[in-house]
């Protein structure tokens, strides 16, 4: 019932909120200056991405950037306030204006960017969907699954990639669908199901989860192209720019060299595109609505992409994803930000 | 002057009481414009896209469970369909059960044999004090761990399969000819429901008192084995078998279904077994002895005397529990059953995200449901009301 009210006072939300419309600065950014701090729209719990620990301290990719954001607008990444959305409300959580910005492992999809009435910023995570199936199945690719019964979340891209999967392939399939994360996995393990699909990342991530995550293996196959982004209310582009750019200026960090420990030393570097990215030069913070050193705050506070991808997914974790698709493009990978300049 | 001539009309009671009544409906709907062009004006604003057109398109996604034909290239009204399916085949066996569970208890509470009277009373003291979908949980997973793998099936014969997958049941498959074995059928229900009225205006006329169940019996059955004797059995059975990773063939009942079924039917019937008890309870003591002195057994007596009297009091707040029943089974989505709110109010609201009307739609639903309900129970109510002399 917890998600039916969720709906209802979204809905209620819609009907009251007719925010005057401003035009030059962001109203939102207003707004989340004079709240004192950022409200961001993560998972419920998907390690590596957005998990709380016991005491409610959020950590994860998702996490991070709106950490990110955070720095760029307070300088202190803890002024955010995380609320948990399942895949089935998240959209209306940001459409009602609960949250300022959605961090939450979402796909863009031209449906959601255009339908929904989403702005997508960019690619935080380059994903695609997967299975995971038992070890003792003896099953070594997806197209040996005909005739399975699958579960996954409701409300999700990976519904319908299921589906086109399935059908592509003429295969029979059963689907079951739950609307939490640990309900899904509940029942993959007592063998309701013979596969768990969800994005590649996210099956690692669940895969932790199980007593024996030896026990079961991720198929090869990727079934969908799942580029996972930050998404903010069409409406309010300054706000969108400020988003798009906290990301992109995490990636160019990386890209530059810049990281929490040498960003000091690199506001005395002489390349121009350095200078550039810190605010030593030019005045493309005071343009987004921030200070010229918002990229110096991110960094430092936070650190660049290489820096979250490691600490959460990467080798620093416990689900040691490799850079893969998401290496820099120079590296052979697809993260590539638009110059400052 | 009995006419009151000298009040002008706009003074007057009833032209004042409709002038309320109709500024305060003009206020209603004011109110409900303002909200209604206010929410297309935002939603035009976030460039969300309203309307109902959505229902014609292809869902593209697949349901577990479907009582009309449906696959990925059905539309969403035809989800619409087959959740509100979904919600009713759930709610229709809920509330049967759930009458049957809690008549017993109800009853059973009252049991002069103080073993059945206690654990009829710890049932209803349990489950109706613990939360709904807890209880829903726990027969979800209690049940799914119980239960073996689909390659370990425990089977009867080769015939029925119970594993962590469902039910497996043969399904009846019609052969050409089964039309008249059903015309059969049906004329011999016709015949027994004809004998029954005969039976009992005989006995209100005499006071004779002959076997029903017999006769009704051999009119049903009879007829129709004969006729398909003769279209030499046009009726087979698909057999559930083993293909694969699951059972193909056969009828299934998900674990999800007996899940759900169970705990709404068990919990709803903790209520239902209060509100029997106080029913029988609110019957006067002297019917009971009146009951005796005629020489009633115990059976007799509750059935001719004490129930026929308690329904009155039973059936309104009986309504309200296959209400909340109905209703309750809205929480199917958190254990994968596709009813109305997972397929219709869930998926299809975050593949379309039209919240507004989505989330319309199914109150609309909800609603006629409810209100159809309580209109039966209404009729049965006055139909079963005492009828003076």
């Amino acid at each position: 019932m917890r998600s039916g009210l969720a709906r209802f006072a979204a809905f209620a939300a819609i009907l009251c909120f007719a925010a005057g419309a401003a035009d030059a600065a962001s109203p939102t950014l207003a707004k989340v200056k004079k709240n004192g701090y950022l409200r961001c729209g993560v998972n419920e719990g998907l390690p590596g991405f957005a998990t709380p620990d016991a005491k409610g301290n959020w950590t994860g990719l998702d996490v991070d950037f709106c950490r990110a954001l955070a720095a760029a607008i307070f300088n202190d990444p803890k002024k955010v306030r995380f609320t948990p959305t399942s895949a089935k409300v998240r959209f209306t959580v940001l459409q009602a204006g609960e949250v300022d910005v959605l961090s939450r492992n979402t796909t863009w999809t031209m449906g959601r960017d255009v339908q929904i009435g989403l702005e997508f910023v960019g690619v935080m995570y380059y994903d695609g969907q997967g299975f995971m199936v038992p070890k003792k199945l003896n099953v070594t690719s997806a197209k040996q699954l005909s005739g399975a019964s699958v579960c996954t979340n409701t409300g999700t891209t990976t519904e319908l990639n299921l589906a086109d999967y399935f059908r592509a392939n003429k295969m029979k399939y059963k689907v079951i669908a739950f609307e939490k994360n640990a309900e899904v996995l509940a029942a993959y393990d007592a063998g309701r199901c013979d596969a768990y699909t969800t994005d590649a990342s996210g099956l690692s991530a669940e895969r932790l989860k199980l007593k024996n995550p030896n026990d079961h293996i991720i198929l090869p196959e990727i079934i969908s192209k799942e580029p996972l982004g930050p998404a903010v209310n069409q409406g309010d582009q300054q706000w969108g720019d400020l988003v798009r750019w906290t990301m992109y200026a995490m990636i160019n960090a990386e890209e530059l060299g810049v990281t929490s420990k040498n960003v000091d030393k690199m506001l005395k570097s002489p390349s121009p595109e350095v200078r550039r990215l810190l605010g030593v030069e030019g005045s493309f913070g005071e343009s987004l609505g921030l200070t010229k050193d918002w990229v110096v705050r991110i960094v430092k506070t936070v650190g660049n992409y290489g820096e979250v991808f490691d600490r959460n997914v990467g080798k620093g974790s416990p689900l040691k994803i490799p850079r893969g698709m998401n290496a820099l493009w120079k590296k052979g990978g697809l993260q590539y930000a638009p110059p400052v300049r | 002057m009995t006419t009151s001539v000298s009040i002008p009309w706009w003074r007057k009671r009833r032209t004042r009481d409709l002038a309320i009544q109709a500024l305060l409906i003009a206020a209603v709907a004011i109110v409900v414009a303002l909200m209604w062009m206010n929410a297309a004006e935002t939603l035009r604003r976030q460039h969300i896209a309203s309307g109902f057109g959505f229902l014609n398109d292809t869902a593209g996604f697949d349901i577990i469970q479907t009582l009309v034909p449906y696959d990925e290239s059905s539309t969403y009204g035809r989800v619409l369909l087959v959740g509100i399916l979904n919600t009713l085949v759930v709610a229709a066996v809920g509330i049967v059960l759930a009458t049957i569970i809690g008549f017993l208890v109800g009853i059973g509470q009252l049991s002069s044999n103080w073993l059945i009277a206690r654990l009829a009373r710890a049932y209803v003291e349990v489950l109706r004090n613990l939360p709904l979908l807890l209880q829903i949980f726990f027969w979800y997973f209690a049940v799914l761990r119980a239960l073996p793998g689909p390659r370990d099936s425990w089977g009867l014969g080769e015939t029925v399969f119970l594993n962590n997958r469902g039910l497996y049941l043969p399904a009846p498959v019609t052969e050409s000819g089964f039309g008249w074995v059903a015309l059969a059928l049906a004329a011999g229900i016709a015949g027994a429901i004809w004998w029954t009225i005969r039976a009992r205006r005989l006995r209100e006329r005499t006071g004779q008192v002959v076997s029903v169940a017999r006769m009704s019996a051999a009119m049903i059955v009879l007829p129709a084995l004969i006729v398909s004797a003769l279209a030499s059995f046009p009726l087979t059975f698909s057999l559930p078998a083993l293909a694969g990773f699951n059972f193909e063939g056969g009828f299934v009942v998900l674990p999800e279904m007996m899940a759900l079924v169970v705990a709404l039917a068990t919990y709803t019937a903790s209520y239902i077994a209060e509100i029997v008890r106080a029913g029988i309870e609110g019957v006067a003591k002297g019917q009971t002895e009146a009951a005796n002195a005629l020489g009633l057994s115990r059976g007799q007596t509750l059935r001719l005397v004490i129930i026929p009297q308690a329904l009155r009091q039973i059936i309104p707040p009986l309504t309200s529990q296959y209400l909340n029943l109905t209703k309750n089974s809205s929480l199917a989505v958190a254990i994968a059953y596709p009813d109305l709110v997972s397929v219709f109010a869930g998926t299809t609201l975050s593949q379309t995200g039209q919240a507004i009307e989505i989330i319309a739609i199914t109150m609309a639903v909800y609603l006629t449901i409810s209100l159809l309900t309580s209109a039966f129970m209404n009729w049965y109510n006055a139909h079963i009301a005492l009828t003076e002399r």
